[in-house]
């Protein structure tokens, strides 16, 4: 209902920032950027392979490896939550999706006779519809996650279970289930969609690798998701204060639940494209890969204590950790300086932070 | 009492409303009616039970005993929102603000406007931003839709969780300490803002602690003490001494 006014509004004492105190150049995503772009320059100047197009790809390439899981986790850490499940996930997923594939592809295992038939020959395997074993297997592995994803959620929104320990259990259960289900041996992609498989996972699509392409993809959907839905409003709310999100009506269990599935969708996803380029899913794949990702989320800007964090940064995170990878091997550094560098940087980014917000 | 404001079916009504805690009881009988347009304020010490009323009606809790009518019909609130969907919006003593969002998100928090396009929902910024600046005209607030909560004053934040209560055609607002934390010339504001619901036939439910605030908006005062109902009152029936006695517990009831 509208009141009617005595007098206009005047906002007489309350200015407007400074253009480099606010949005972007304000935040730790922000500084991050400008740190990596200061980065690349002295690369260049310290070596005139750096910014050839062959290393590029390879940057892009690595980086993208572990980006797309880092979007997921940055939405759990928008809520104030954290999932430390994200690496053996990728393992999981990858090793049902290339255990799927081979199976249905292994005339005489259950189910490939809808899939596939033996040719003339008596030997070349030839599938009944091109492709469609690909997508079953994938299908797969991605609905392995989903349902990790779902009791992770469940852990820790309806039971009430803290995150931390939660995924910590289930980093465990998880990696666990990829042993059981190899046997400890990792398997392999096989069959006649094999190769489609490795096209849409380590290929080259006009000179960009696919991963690096799926990233910029997702990287758009997840701002616009975050930005411009209530669901993304709902996830910073949550960050921001559980308790007045509660109050004013935002379905707390079901956004929080959204947040872990989308997590482990995503880590699901990652590990099924590095499949793909290793041309295996070995079940000490991707150990240990929940620490670069969380990593690459703080560098890049996301809060743990909740309410801050977006792709941007994400990626800017992912980007930041493989240049300085690639500047050591470029440079001819001993490679074992790497983590101790990762581990600096970390603590440096936040430490800025720290104290820009001291200033203001 | 505005006797006008009084005849007809009462907006809430409380019999016997009891809450307990483990061993403790922090509400004991509590019967309270409040009615169309009326302002009641509700004073006490700390661990009255003020608070503990607010948020039964409020739908956090449910009471351990008794019956709540809300426009002659009994309701039982499981959550908050609940209690929102019949026309009672409560502002929070902590206020319930979201730091990293904006002013305009926050207002709209739970109840985003969207647009559509084709089969998704997004998020109509321009709308949200457009409305919450009116709402805070009305509410006097030097406060910018766009700005976050996070560097906000303590009035414009109390201007945020109030114009909240405005979204919806409330019937029943309680305000839990909305003049506690504010300068001068904002609680003016908040109690001409409690006049204009007033007006407009909302009930409201004032807890504060602030005697000259509750004397000057306030048609009828009720007093609790250790979880009970002192007293129930027409404030032109009564005198802040007499108040504070029955706060302090000088004075058993009235």
């Amino acid at each position: 209902m509208a009141l009617p006014l005595e007098s206009p509004i005047s906002f007489t004492n309350v200015g407007r920032d400074k253009w480099w105190r606010r949005g972007i150049f304000a935040s730790q995503t922000g500084y991050v950027t400008i740190a990596l772009l200061l980065l690349v320059f002295v690369m260049h100047l310290g070596s005139p392979f750096f910014l050839t197009e062959g290393n590029l790809q390879n940057v892009a390439n690595n980086f993208s490896f572990i980006a797309i899981a880092t979007l997921g986790i940055t939405f759990v850490i928008i809520t104030g939550g954290i999932d430390l499940s994200v690496g053996s996930m990728m393992c999981l997923a990858a090793m049902i999706t290339s255990m799927v594939m081979t199976g249905l592809s292994t005339p005489g295992e259950p189910g490939s006779s809808w899939f596939v038939h033996i040719a003339a020959d008596g030997k070349t395997v030839l599938a009944n519809v091109p492709g469609l074993i690909l997508v079953v297997s994938v299908v797969a592995g991605v609905a392995t996650a989903l349902i990790v994803g779902l009791i992770n959620g469940f852990c820790v929104a309806v039971l009430g279970l803290s995150p931390f320990v939660t995924t910590l259990g289930m980093l465990s259960i998880v990696r666990g289930l990829a042993y059981v289900v190899s046997n400890g041996r990792g398997s392999f992609p096989g069959g006649p969609d094999a190769e489609y498989f490795y096209a849409i996972t380590s290929g080259n699509l006009y000179g960009l690798p696919v991963p690096f392409i799926y990233l910029i993809i997702l990287a758009s959907v997840m701002a616009v998701v975050l930005h411009h839905t209530t669901f993304g409003r709902h996830v910073f709310a949550l960050g921001g204060n559980e308790k007045a999100a509660e109050l004013t009506g935002v379905p707390v269990v079901r956004v929080k639940i959204e947040v872990y599935v989308i997590c482990a969708l995503a880590a699901g996803l990652q590990g099924i494209i590095i499949s793909g380029w290793l041309g295996s899913a070995p079940a000490n794949m991707a150990t240990s890969y929940e620490l670069n990702v969380i990593a690459a989320a703080v560098i890049g800007g996301a809060n743990l204590a909740g309410g801050i964090g977006g792709p941007l940064g994400a990626i800017v995170g992912c980007v930041l950790l493989e240049v300085i990878r690639n500047g050591l091997v470029l440079a001819q550094v001993n490679s074992y300086w790497q983590q101790t560098l990762v581990g600096l940087i970390i603590i440096l980014a936040v430490l800025v932070d720290r104290l820009r917000s001291r200033l203001s | 009492m505005g006797t006008a404001a009084v005849a007809g079916q009462p907006v809430l009504e409380l019999t016997g409303i009891g809450k307990d805690f483990g061993a403790i009881r922090a509400l004991h009988g509590m019967d309270l009616r409040v009615f169309p347009g009326e302002v009641v304020g509700l004073m006490g010490d700390n661990g009255a039970g003020k608070s503990t009323l607010v948020k039964i009606v409020a739908g956090n809790f449910a009471p351990s005993e008794g019956e709540i009518r809300f426009e002659g019909k009994t309701v039982h609130f499981h959550r908050p929102i609940d209690a929102r969907t019949v026309g009672i919006e409560v502002v929070y003593q902590d206020l319930a603000l979201a730091d990293n969002l904006t002013a305009a998100a926050n207002v709209f928090l739970g109840r985003e406007l969207k647009r559509k396009f084709g089969p998704f929902a997004f998020l109509d910024h321009k709308a949200m931003a457009a409305r919450a600046l009116e709402l805070f005209g009305e509410l006097r607030s030097e406060t910018r839709p766009h700005h976050l909560v996070k560097q906000m004053s303590g009035g414009q934040r109390q201007a945020v969780a109030i114009a909240r209560t405005r979204l919806s055609n409330a019937k029943l607002v309680m305000m839990d300490e909305p003049t506690a934390a504010i300068s001068v010339r904002q609680v003016e504001q908040v109690l001409s803002l409690i006049h204009r619901l007033k007006e407009q036939g909302v009930a409201v439910m004032l807890i504060s602690h602030r005697m000259p605030d509750v004397f000057a908006v306030c048609d009828r005062v009720i007093v609790m003490r250790r979880g009970e109902k002192r007293a129930d009152k027409p404030i032109s029936d009564t005198s802040p001494e007499e108040v504070t006695a029955l706060i302090t517990g000088a004075k058993e009831a009235a």
